[in-house]
């Protein structure tokens, strides 16, 4: 059995095969081969316990454009809203004949839950899982950042990397430190103490909380999504405030180097952790990481379905 | 292990595929080149390079991976793709020449064909090989051959490119028994 | 209970090999060549005789959760683990906070005739910790409830505490504190580190429970009252309760079995047969739990034996119930870290699992030296066998142990209850 649960499940060398591998689903996207038998008679069921509606689509449509079947089982109106239970609703899908789940689900661990039990065989892909990890999004913000930031291959080596905000609320976070860091790129954390995990110092990153200071060495500047309940819970005082020390902000965006970018992993509150322009300006690449999502998905795809063994992903 | 083609028979095997290509399609005007990666696609680069200086012309020339065509994905593990580069005028009304090191069961071939569907409606399509091992699974034989070597299905053919593998030189050798 | 048996062989805890006479519920004789005559007799060479193991912290879910634990469910799960005599908490449904409700489940363990069962009481009306139950109506009831606990909640109003503390001395009482500060808990999952911060489970400080023991052997000192503090997980809690003793505040301090030998890594599965209130801490804090015990800073081992349907636990960790299986494990569980280490002996085994655990719940019939007279509550334990936990072989009703397919020492071989074998 093979599945994509965690980053920490990859080597490195496996998550440059993927980011290879993507390369040339994306060569394929654009150019006339839109579709692909690669995976014809497979079927994939996306298990959307929680709502997202923009990774439940990117992963259709890499599955689609690779032939498989594609079930959406999603949050409102299922079984999974009358409370039935993970198992049961694994159980269904063995029964239906499933090859792989792509699941996203509001508890940290479902997917791990879903693999490592006997409930079901197909492939388990984590597409998001409580405040734990969100691979696919790491995959593919690690795709975008090798695009524009190397010469196209290989690893991340010698690239600074900033993520911003809500580390400790955000999957986004966890995978991205993983993945970046295991690429050769050196990640720095930038958010107020609050929001920054407990033991954060034992991770393989830099810590800070001064964006300014930090904000010219970067070849990337990730912006996590920062939800305004988190305000309630003592976080930090309020948006204004919020806004001004790690916001993304024109002013800001004029220190940064020649050539770097900015990411969001959407969806973006514009005007809290970024401002309007920044998000459509020139360095910004937030649109393209949606079309990269669709590629780097492929890629994963191919690699744990199409052959025998899986080479890449945990054999559990 | 013994060589059944040297770097000098490679050579001329490739310019005579070449002058073949040349003459059954009378010049290079409509060709296109597409190899099958890995050496198939050195093997275009070179045919190409052929074609160019006998027509004085400027072939076009791009690969094809049909790994994800193949019909065999689910026997062994995944392997990474190769590139697929189509040249910029496309396929459509052109003549195709599919280019690649060994002919053997022929479903690589199969699988360009597909491939090909897939990108567009070519004029004709032509088979260049340089190796025929026999042992056919489908009917599909090549237009241009380098050399016919009868192989027992067990023993192994190498196809060793100077680009990929330091020299040329075609071996064949005793395999294990699958 | 005219049946009389000989124990034959057995070694006392502090070493001395001694044949046991038991008669009419009472031990009639130690030493050897004891009249045999009419007597079952059990060869129990090289097996260990402890004075039956006494247990302060025990969840049976009658009333309320009877397909989980029953009464008796549970009093055979604590006789196979070698208990004679078990402390119902509280969270039943409805709460134990009434005589009404402590009498039917003293009355429950009467009937099932295992074991003694004393049932806690709660220290707040509903476990809401805003009102007093009546803990004297439960102390004057035919249960007579001496342990009074919220246990699964924290009594977290400081002033709900202090005035809890104070009016159990007029019956003896004592408070049994679950030390888990409310507002640093919302919603947590499992200790808080850097298996919770990588994993993305809410984390457990271990702040909240060390802050919240912390105010309350001050709450004791200032009213000159009894505590005693459930479950301590945490090396800094250890520090306190040290401090505490030091002082001379009478408080005393229980730690379960699997925090002695579990860690928090185990969450890594993310399979909620690890998750338990209070959460599984680290290996620093299980050293430091290990050594406190061997001190006498802690002074007690208790279950927190927590029954839970398999439903609660076949899910996603954070839907998941708090709560583990303990009793019947209890025992193995103590000589594989606390005596196979060198740490204690077989006396101080006998003080943490019965003589400690009685006094401090008043259990005056339990946890007695091994003499002539007094009741025959005993424990019979193979210390050169082993054993494989199986889920599926347990005598509670739940199988949530998170023990599973582990090969522990000591096989409990015999329980003898007021003299009968069970």
């Amino acid at each position: 059995m093979r599945h994509l649960l965690s980053i920490s499940d990859l080597s490195k060398d496996e998550a440059v095969l993927i980011l290879d591998t993507a390369i040339e689903m994306a060569r394929a996207s654009d150019g006339p081969m839109k579709k692909l038998p690669t995976l014809r008679g497979r079927t994939i069921v996306n298990l959307f316990a929680e709502d997202s509606t923009r990774t439940r689509i990117s992963f259709e449509a890499a599955a689609k454009r690779l032939s498989a079947d594609v079930i959406n089982f999603g949050a409102k109106g299922s079984s999974l809203s009358k409370g039935e239970s993970l198992k049961d609703t694994a159980l269904t899908l063995q029964a239906m004949g499933a090859d792989a789940v792509i699941i996203r689900h509001s508890a940290s661990g479902a997917p791990v839950r879903l693999a490592d039990s006997a409930w079901m065989s197909g492939s388990v892909i984590n597409a998001g899982d409580g405040t734990h990890e969100h691979p696919s999004q790491a995959l593919l913000d690690a795709f975008t950042i090798r695009k524009h930031c190397t010469k196209g291959g290989g690893d991340l080596a010698g690239l600074r990397i900033g993520i911003v905000g809500d580390v400790l609320h955000s999957r986004v976070a966890r995978s991205n430190v993983l993945l970046l860091s295991l690429l050769g790129a050196h990640v720095t954390l930038i958010a107020p103490p609050t929001l920054l995990p407990f033991g954060v110092e034992s991770w393989p990153v830099g810590i800070s909380y001064d964006f300014d200071s930090v904000i010219p060495s970067l070849d990337a500047v990730m912006m996590l999504r920062v939800q305004q309940e988190r305000m309630s819970d003592l976080f930090f005082p309020n948006a204004r405030e919020y806004s001004r020390y790690f916001g993304l902000n024109r002013d800001r965006m004029l220190m940064m180097k020649p050539n770097s970018i900015v990411m969001h992993p959407g969806p973006m509150n514009r005007g809290l952790e970024i401002t309007a322009d920044v998000a459509d300006s020139a360095r910004s690449v937030i649109v393209e990481q949606v079309s990269n999502g669709v590629s780097v998905r492929m890629a994963i795809l191919y690699l744990l379905l199409a052959g025998a063994p899986s080479e890449i992903g945990a054999n559990a | 292990m013994s060589a059944a083609l040297s770097a000098q028979e490679i050579s001329r095997a490739l310019t005579r595929i070449s002058h073949e290509i040349l003459e059954k399609n009378s010049g290079s005007s409509n060709l296109t080149l597409l190899g099958i990666p890995t050496r198939g696609a050195h093997l275009a680069s070179r045919i190409a390079t052929i074609i160019n200086s006998i027509d004085s012309c400027d072939v076009p020339v791009g690969t094809l991976d049909i790994t994800l065509h193949r019909d065999d994905l689910r026997m062994r593990p995944p392997r990474a793709l190769m590139p697929t580069l189509i040249p910029q005028a496309g396929i459509d009304g052109r003549d195709v020449i599919l280019i690649d090191d060994v002919l053997f069961s022929g479903r690589t071939i199969r699988a360009a064909l597909d491939a090909l569907g897939e990108i567009g409606r070519p004029k004709s399509v032509q088979l260049a090989i340089l190796v025929d091992r026999g042992h056919r699974e489908l009917p599909i034989r090549a237009d241009f051959v380098g050399k016919n070597i009868p192989t027992a299905r067990t023993q192994n053919v190498k196809v060793n490119l100077s680009e990929t593998d330091g020299e040329d030189e075609v071996l064949v050798s005793e395999g294990e028994n699958k | 209970m005219s049946k009389s048996y000989i124990l034959k062989g057995g070694l006392l805890p502090n070493g001395t090999k001694s044949d046991i006479a038991i008669k009419d519920g009472l031990i009639s004789g130690i030493g050897t060549s004891l009249d045999a005559s009419g007597s079952e007799i059990f060869d129990i060479a090289n097996c260990v005789v402890l004075p039956g193991l006494v247990d302060l912290h025990t969840h049976l879910r009658e009333p309320g959760r009877e397909d989980a634990e029953t009464v008796l469910s549970g009093s055979r799960a604590a006789v196979k683990g070698g208990f004679t005599a078990i402390s119902a908490m509280a969270n039943t449904s409805p709460v134990a906070d009434t005589a009404g409700v402590v009498e039917q489940v003293f009355r429950l363990g009467q009937e099932a005739g295992l074991c003694d069962v004393f049932p806690v009481g709660a220290v707040t009306q509903g476990l809401e910790g805003e009102k007093l139950s009546e803990m004297g109506a439960m102390a004057n009831s035919i249960a007579r409830v001496r342990v009074f606990s919220d246990d699964g909640h924290c009594v977290s109003d400081p002033l709900v505490m202090r005035r809890a503390l104070e009016y159990v001395k007029q019956f003896g009482g004592v408070i049994a504190q679950h030390a888990q500060e409310p507002r640093l808990t919302v919603g947590a999952q499992m200790n808080e580190g850097i298996i919770s911060a990588k994993l993305g489970l809410k984390g457990w400080p271990a702040i909240a429970e060390e802050s919240i023991i912390a105010r309350d052997v001050l709450i004791a000192e200032h009213v000159s009252s009894r505590l005693h503090i459930c479950h301590v997980t945490t090396a800094g809690g250890v520090e306190i309760i040290r401090w505490a003793k030091a002082r001379g505040i009478d408080v005393t301090a229980e730690v379960t079995p699997h925090h002695l030998l579990l860690t928090d890594d185990l969450a890594c599965s993310y399979d909620p047969i690890y998750k338990v209130n209070p959460p599984l801490r680290t290996q620093k804090d299980v050293m430091a739990l290990r050594e406190a015990l061997a001190e006498g800073i802690i002074d007690i081992v208790a279950t927190d034996h927590a029954p839970h349907p398999a439903e609660t636990k076949e899910c996603e960790w954070q839907e998941a119930s708090f709560g583990m299986l303990g009793l019947e494990t209890a025992l193995s569980i103590v000589m594989a870290t606390m005596v196979d280490t060198g740490l204690m002996n077989w006396e101080q085994v006998a003080d943490r699992l019965s003589i400690a655990p009685a006094r401090i719940g008043g259990y005056s019939d339990h946890g007695q030296e091994i003499a002539i007279g007094k009741s025959a509550h005993l424990s019979v334990i193979n210390p050169t066998a082993s054993w494989k936990v199986d889920r599926d072989l347990v005598a509670s009703r739940s199988r949530n142990t998170p023990f599973h397919g582990m090969e522990f020492p000591g096989v409990v071989t015999h329980a003898f209850f007021k003299g009968v074998k069970r």
